[in-house]
């Protein structure tokens, strides 16, 4: 077995508020390879917290610790802010959840998405319009020269997408990147991600909601709650989860064919939460 | 309830324009609840805009209640609020959330404000806790729900929501989707669902739209979707690649126009 390309070992995340410390993330491990990982859970759960630390995008007043944080061999605790922005603007990507949020608003799209080609110079506009391209934008000429408020939630969704892989990363952190997508669309970009993993061995880490998509898209899933991991599956396996916490997550699907008038909501157990 | 006749939008000019929608009518009756579904782009939450006000650049007929939305009526925000799909766009950063919950009570003069706001919190599963809370203290789930509180705060008729819960984690969806139904019995309200996901529009509306590239492929009742009989390939395909990620499936995809 080649050796992970993420290695994340009881990670902790803490946030000072008004009214205490507040332990976003308790104890968090999990490694990763050149494959799709899903993390799922609740709101709140820490999921994007996790995403964050690992390429140290939290507020500075979040106090990050863990036993071990690395990536391909290298301590990320120990970086520095420069060798930091080295690797994000390189080899570990992230795809956040808000995409309008994180895009340039007076900067035109196409110009954002040359912006993070690696190889800077004439290529770069012909590569970001092949980027636009390949996450299935129509008319990938007109939304080049369009800024971030003009353009659909959809296509914000996919032009953060088509940024966050201009630069070719080993490691993709993928944080509920199609949600604003129609289902077709969504899968033809499942596939391109599907595909740099299977071809050139891309980690991803794809954080969803949808446990359903999840469940058939991803390799294995980590089931978050509370800041911590209920339980670590094979997706395939998802359905037949036996915690009730995975299990209430499922039944509180709604699903094109029953016509339950009300739907289950999660009955929380404190018992979860215990060490 | 709404009311939509050949209604056109159109951005840009010249060679640079996009017919966003084309040629849309539907009508939506009171107390029922319409979705509209289709691809990326295809001119679904522009359509909502201009049922919300929000868009003065369009041709035909489209009315509340009887009341056209093209004038500034000050009888709309009573009568129509919107959700938007993207909370950043719609929760101002510095402001707190009792701030963002008051704002509207205010500008239409209405009283009992703090109780008001705790009660609509208590409503969409927050609670009090929350309410001096800024944006960036909430997580996504948690904001959106805060959008969703603020449209319901001046009671209106008819709400439009662009994909309410599309951020949210299941259990919660499930929480806003059975609100959203209760809510719906007591005061009879009046829905439009923009949803790419088919099992939510399935479980909250009576009828949908399908759309694509800006204009209506079908409607069909919601009988129709759950038992998987649409008449249009379009919307044979957006089915399919519903059920779940297939590498076969996703080669085999095709663009209509
Ligand atoms: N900057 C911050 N200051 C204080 N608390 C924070 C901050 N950022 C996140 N949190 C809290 O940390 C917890 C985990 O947040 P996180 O964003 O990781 O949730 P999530 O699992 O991604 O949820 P969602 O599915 O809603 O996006 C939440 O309770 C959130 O309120
Ligand atoms: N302000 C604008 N200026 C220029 N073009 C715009 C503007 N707003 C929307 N458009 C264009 O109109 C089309 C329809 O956009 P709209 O946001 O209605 O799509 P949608 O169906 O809601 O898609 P999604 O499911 O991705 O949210 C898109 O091609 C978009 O680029
Ligand atoms: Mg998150
Ligand atoms: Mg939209």
């Amino acid at each position: 077995m080649s050796k992970p390309l993420l290695e994340v070992e009881d990670l902790r995340v803490t946030f000072p508020t008004p009214t205490g410390p507040f332990r976003a993330v308790r104890g968090v491990s999990f490694s990763l390879g050149r494959e799709r990982l899903g993390i799922v859970g609740e709101s709140g759960s820490g999921k994007s917290v996790t995403g964050r630390s690992v390429l140290s995008l939290l507020p500075p007043h979040a106090r990050v610790e863990a036993k071990r944080l690395s990536f391909d061999g290298k301590d990320l605790l120990t970086a520095s802010p420069g060798e930091m922005r080295a690797l994000r603007g390189s080899r570990i990507s992230l795809v956040m959840q808000d995409p309008k949020y994180s895009l340039n608003p007076v900067m035109r799209v196409g110009e954002q998405i040359a912006e993070a080609v690696r190889d800077k110079g004439a290529g770069a506009r012909r590569r970001a319009m092949e980027m636009l391209e390949a996450v299935r934008i129509r008319d990938p000429e007109r939304v080049f020269n369009l800024y971030p408020h003009e353009v659909s939630g959809g296509m914000g969704q996919r032009i953060m997408i088509a940024m966050m892989l201009a630069p070719e990363p080993d490691l993709l952190i993928a944080d509920e990147p199609t949600s604003a997508l129609d289902v077709t669309v969504q899968m033809q970009v499942l596939a391109i991600l599907d595909d740099l993993v299977a071809k050139r061995g891309m980690g991803l880490i794809f954080i969803s909601h949808d446990l359903d998509l999840v469940a058939s898209f991803c390799d294995r899933v980590l089931v978050m709650y509370g800041g911590r991991v209920m339980e670590e599956r094979h997706a395939r396996d998802l359905r037949q989860a036996t915690h009730p916490y995975t299990q209430g997550l499922l039944d509180s699907l709604p699903r094109i064919d029953d016509d339950r008038a009300e739907l289950p909501t999660l009955k929380r157990d404190p018992a979860w939460l215990k060490d | 309830m709404i009311q939509v006749r050949n209604l056109n939008v159109t951005f840009g000019q010249g060679a640079q324009a996009v017919r966003a929608v084309r040629d849309v009518n539907f009508s939506v009756a009171e107390g029922e609840s319409f979705g509209l579904v289709g691809e990326s782009g295809s001119g679904k939450s522009t359509a909502l805009r201009v049922l919300a006000g929000l868009n003065p650049h369009w041709t035909g007929e489209a009315a509340v209640a009887g009341v056209s939305v093209g004038q500034r009526d000050a009888r709309l925000p009573r009568l129509v609020q919107m959700v938007f799909q993207d909370p950043y766009a719609s929760l101002h950063p510095r402001h707190t959330v009792d701030r963002a919950l008051s704002e509207p009570l205010e500008i239409q003069g209405i009283g009992d404000v703090g109780p008001r706001v705790e009660r609509a919190l208590t409503d969409v599963g927050l609670g009090p806790a929350f309410r001096f809370r800024y944006p960036n203290q909430l997580s996504g789930g948690q904001r959106q729900r805060v959008a969703i509180a603020r449209a319901l705060m001046l009671e209106p008729k008819v709400l439009l929501l662009d994909e309410p819960t599309s951020a949210l984690d299941v259990s919660v969806q499930a929480e806003i989707l059975n609100l959203l139904r209760r809510l719906r019995r007591a005061h009879n309200l009046t829905m439009l669902l923009v949803s790419h996901n088919l099992a939510v529009i399935a479980h909250m509306c009576d009828r949908l739209a399908v759309m694509n590239r800006g204009a209506i492929v079908e409607e069909m009742d919601v009988a129709t979707l759950r038992r998987q009989e649409p008449r249009e390939a379009y919307t044979r395909q957006l089915l399919l690649a519903s059920r779940g990620y297939d590498r076969e499936v996703a080669a085999n995809i095709i663009t209509y126009d």
